[in-house]
């Protein structure tokens, strides 16, 4: 049981862990940033935001070295990462559309209009293209429920979208 | 500053936006504005207006709650009342440009309304259909002034309520807010001055202040609304809280997916601080607030206000039992008030006018207005306020239009994923609080989604347990695992694999789940599936024993093919499909080839003729 406690938590997603010790010395850069915000613990969502819009995901390394700087277990970390879905694990793709999948965006058929994005760009929602060019996501809401259906490519809301009109937009940026 | 003498400046500053030297043009920027194109349609035309050597200057507004019109602008000419003009194009800009701005002309009905009296046939902004029935409070100055713009907050009584509640104890303010009868508008409709009077009487230090700007339910945006549209009413009811409570810190948490109500948040907080509004020793009185912008991460739950708090203090959103209350043990420990953006913004004119003013609307227990965002199958969507008790047909068809497209509505659906689905045999229903409680459904924040003939029950109920059990947090089992088992089920029926026995045990388990869970999330996950049931228990059973979906949803349940009696082979349908399934020669009938076809429904929407069948 003692052993179990003691294992990475990053163990689990089937990479081999490093032993904390022997982690490569914090990215002076990635260190200056951190330091922007004062070690408490209140700061570890924000810190995790600055740095994911930084390098667009989480790393275990980014993930290791906030959990360092506020002198908590990378578990926290990763517990609470884990938790939200705005964080990522993964790379992401270099742009990002998001299909609302809100009450008034799917009465208003937002759902035929991710299925045939995904079925574009060859990837499910919440994948990303191997050539990491595209990432896809469902939302739940945008606030312009007026516009259903709503899309958001590279934080672009675009408005009363169709079918037709969502591979426009998405083939604009190819 | 004095506040005289900035009062002073702001109706200066004012009445060059009302009576201004060159034309004014005044732009939707809320973000239904900028996602149905206004910025593009906006830059386009200063460059057309520079090459034509014309004078004008620009300002951007906020959402005046007519989304549906967006792209909107109002004119403004020298020595006359604004002219609103909606729905524009490139085209119908360049157009206005030259009659209006250049002649002075409002040529057709190309112009929406007056911003004063009716004029030439331009009705006046007060009588538009969907403007009529309200009463603008929260959104007194949304769409009206310039958010960036102090001044214009200033000219319409801001901070006045905060003056006047300065100069009165804390106690008395409390004692206002009790009489008004507000209720708290981010759900629960707990009564404000109640709440802070429990906060006021808690002991420990320092109090905190919490704005709850989360805004989860999908398919609203009130509260989005009056924060990149009218941010300072915001700040300014948060100082009138936080001097009832005794707290001299407040945090706002805002969701992630509102950039520019984060940007204009901020930009309104700094200009406060740097006019005495807020910081500290405000106005002189010795009170101090300050006030913190904190991001969401994207979790639903989190608009719960003990997992909101988790999140403020940097852990994984989990709500918690209660008590201790917040009000006596909340964020860090301490006591902690918590309101929502539009209980906030109804504060300011409380305070300015009195609480007897706005207890003047309402209904016997839910006193004065209430905003609901009008979305769904509407033809007028949009933001409105009203005053509590007006009828839901009132709100469908008088304000919102009823259906865009000559369907039968057929129900509304509010207070989101915890709320049910009102049928219209009931839309004489006046809205409170108590009688939307009545027939199974909440008031909820304010959501409002019209459901036509077109909107099946079933996958709405399908719908709103997907994203409840995408959402539960997972603290809790009945929670966690009912949602998962109803939304299995619910999943099971929608694809014609519904068994006999399906409804009745989603009714149990729904049951289980609405007493065992700890939280509202769960306690109220059900009600979509138990509404649902209670009023239209027969489209359930007409996709469980007759494998039959008549809204022409569920697509297990449906087949597209094309009537040649009334085809006349334009090919509209077959160059629109997306899987090239329909086939036909120019002129003839057409055919769809069921095994290609994937049912996304495009030749049904496409064909002017009615000719494609859905069964
Ligand atoms: C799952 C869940 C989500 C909620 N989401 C919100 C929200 O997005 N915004 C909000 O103001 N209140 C939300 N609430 C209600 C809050 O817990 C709380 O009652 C409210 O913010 C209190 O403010 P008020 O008294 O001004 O309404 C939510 C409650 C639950 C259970
Ligand atoms: S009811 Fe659901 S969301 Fe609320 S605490 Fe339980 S598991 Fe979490
Ligand atoms: S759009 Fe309608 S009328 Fe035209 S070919 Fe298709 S089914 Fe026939
Ligand atoms: S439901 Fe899609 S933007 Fe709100
Ligand atoms: S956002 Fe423009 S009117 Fe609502």
């Amino acid at each position: 049981m003692s052993k179990k406690a003691k294992k990475d938590p990053f163990a689990s997603r089937g990479r081999k862990a490093r032993p904390s010790q022997m982690r490569p010395k914090v990215d002076p850069s990635l260190r200056a940033l951190l330091e922007k915000y004062p070690a408490e613990r209140s700061n570890l969502i924000p810190l995790l935001q600055v740095v994911q819009d930084q390098h667009g995901w989480l790393t275990e390394d980014s993930m290791a070295a906030i959990a360092e700087y506020l002198h908590v277990p990378s578990s926290i970390v990763y517990g609470v990462a884990t938790f939200y879905a705005q964080f990522y694990m993964t790379p992401q793709g270099k742009h990002r559309v998001k299909v609302c999948q809100g009450t008034a965006c799917h009465v208003r058929g937002s759902q035929a209009i991710m299925d045939q994005l995904s079925s574009k760009l060859g990837i499910p929602p919440g994948g990303t293209t191997s050539d990491l060019l595209f990432s896809l996501e469902r939302v739940a809401c945008f606030g312009s429920c007026a516009l259903a259906p709503v899309m958001v490519l590279d934080g672009k809301v675009h408005g009363r979208v169709t079918i037709k009109k969502a591979e426009k937009i998405v083939e604009g940026v190819k | 500053m004095r506040f005289e003498q900035l009062q002073a400046r702001a109706k200066k500053a004012w009445q060059e936006v009302v009576s201004p030297q060159i034309p004014l043009i005044r732009m939707g920027m809320a973000t239904c504005g900028r996602a149905a194109g206004g910025q593009e349609l906006l830059q386009a035309f200063q460059e057309e207006l520079a090459k034509n050597k014309i004078q004008a200057q620009f300002s951007e507004v906020g959402c005046l709650g007519l989304c549906y019109a967006e792209p909107m602008a109002e004119i403004i000419l020298p020595g006359r009342p604004g002219v609103l003009f909606a729905k524009l194009t490139p085209a119908k800009m360049k157009k206005i440009g030259e009659d209006y701005l250049v002649h002075g002309k409002i040529v057709g009905d190309s112009a929406l309304a007056v911003m004063g009296p009716a004029r030439n046939g331009t009705p006046a902004f007060t009588d538009l259909p969907m403007v009529k029935g309200q009463q603008r409070t929260a959104l007194r100055n949304c769409g009206i002034i310039d958010p960036t713009n102090l001044d214009h907050y200033l000219a319409h009584d801001g901070y006045v309520g905060l003056k006047r509640a300065l100069s009165l104890s804390p106690d008395e303010v409390i004692a206002e807010v009790k009489t008004s009868g507000l209720r708290g508008r981010g759900g629960a409709g707990f009564p404000t001055g109640q709440k802070w009077e429990f906060c006021r009487k808690a002991t420990g230090t320092p109090k905190y202040l919490i704005c709850n700007a989360d805004e989860g339910d999908p398919g609203a945006f009130m509260d989005r609304s009056v924060l990149e549209s009218d941010p300072h009413s915001v700040l300014e009811g948060m100082a009138l809280a936080a001097y009832a409570i005794g707290a001299e810190h407040g945090y706002i948490y805002c969701r992630a997916e509102y950039p520019l109500a984060l940007e204009r948040l901020d930009l309104a907080i700094r200009q406060a601080t740097e006019h005495n509004l807020l910081g500290d020793n405000i106005l002189g009185s010795g009170f101090n607030l300050h006030l913190k912008i904190k991001m969401g991460a994207g979790a639903f739950v989190c608009g719960e206000e003990t997992a909101l708090m988790a999140s403020i203090e940097g852990r994984r959103g989990m709500p918690r039992t209660r008590p201790p209350f917040p009000a006596n043990q909340g964020l860090f420990g301490k006591p902690t008030t918590i309101n929502n953006v539009e209980t906030l913004a109804n504060l300011p004119p409380i305070l300015a006018k009195g609480g007897a003013w706005y207890a003047g609307f309402g209904t016997e227990k839910s006193k004065g207005t209430k905003t609901f965002a009008l979305a769904g199958k509407v033809d007028r969507t949009g933001l409105i306020e009203v005053p509590m008790g007006i009828t839901l047909k009132e709100i469908v068809f008088d304000i919102g239009g009823g259906s865009p497209i000559g369907k039968k509505i057929k129900a509304v659906q509010t207070g989101g994923p915890s709320g049910g689905c009102i049928p219209a045999e009931l839309f004489d229903l006046p809205v409170d609080y108590e009688r939307l409680a009545a027939v199974g459904s909440i008031m909820g924040s304010g959501g409002m989604v019209v459901l036509d003939e077109n909107t099946c029950m079933v996958d709405v109920a399908r719908y709103f347990l997907e994203f409840t059990k995408n959402e539960s947090c997972g603290k809790c089992a009945p929670c966690r695992l009912g949602t998962r088992q109803m939304h299995e089920i619910l999943t099971d029926i929608c694809a014609g694999r519904g068994r006999p026995g399906d409804i009745e045990l989603l009714e149990e388990i729904g049951a289980a789940v609405r007493k065992g869970s700890l939280c509202a999330l769960g306690g109220t996950a059900p009600n979509p599936v138990l509404t649902t049931i209670q009023h239209y228990r027969h489209e359930y059973e007409q996709h469980i024993q007759d494998q039959r979906c008549f809204a022409g949803v569920c697509k297990a349940l449906i087949t597209y093919s094309i009537n040649a009696e009334t085809c006349n082979g334009c090919r509209v349908c077959a160059t629109n499909c997306p899987q090239q399934a329909i086939s036909g020669e120019k002129k003839k009938p057409h055919v769809i080839d069921t095994a290609l076809c994937i049912k996304c429904g495009i030749c049904y929407e496409m064909c002017k003729f009615d000719a494609v069948v859905r069964q």
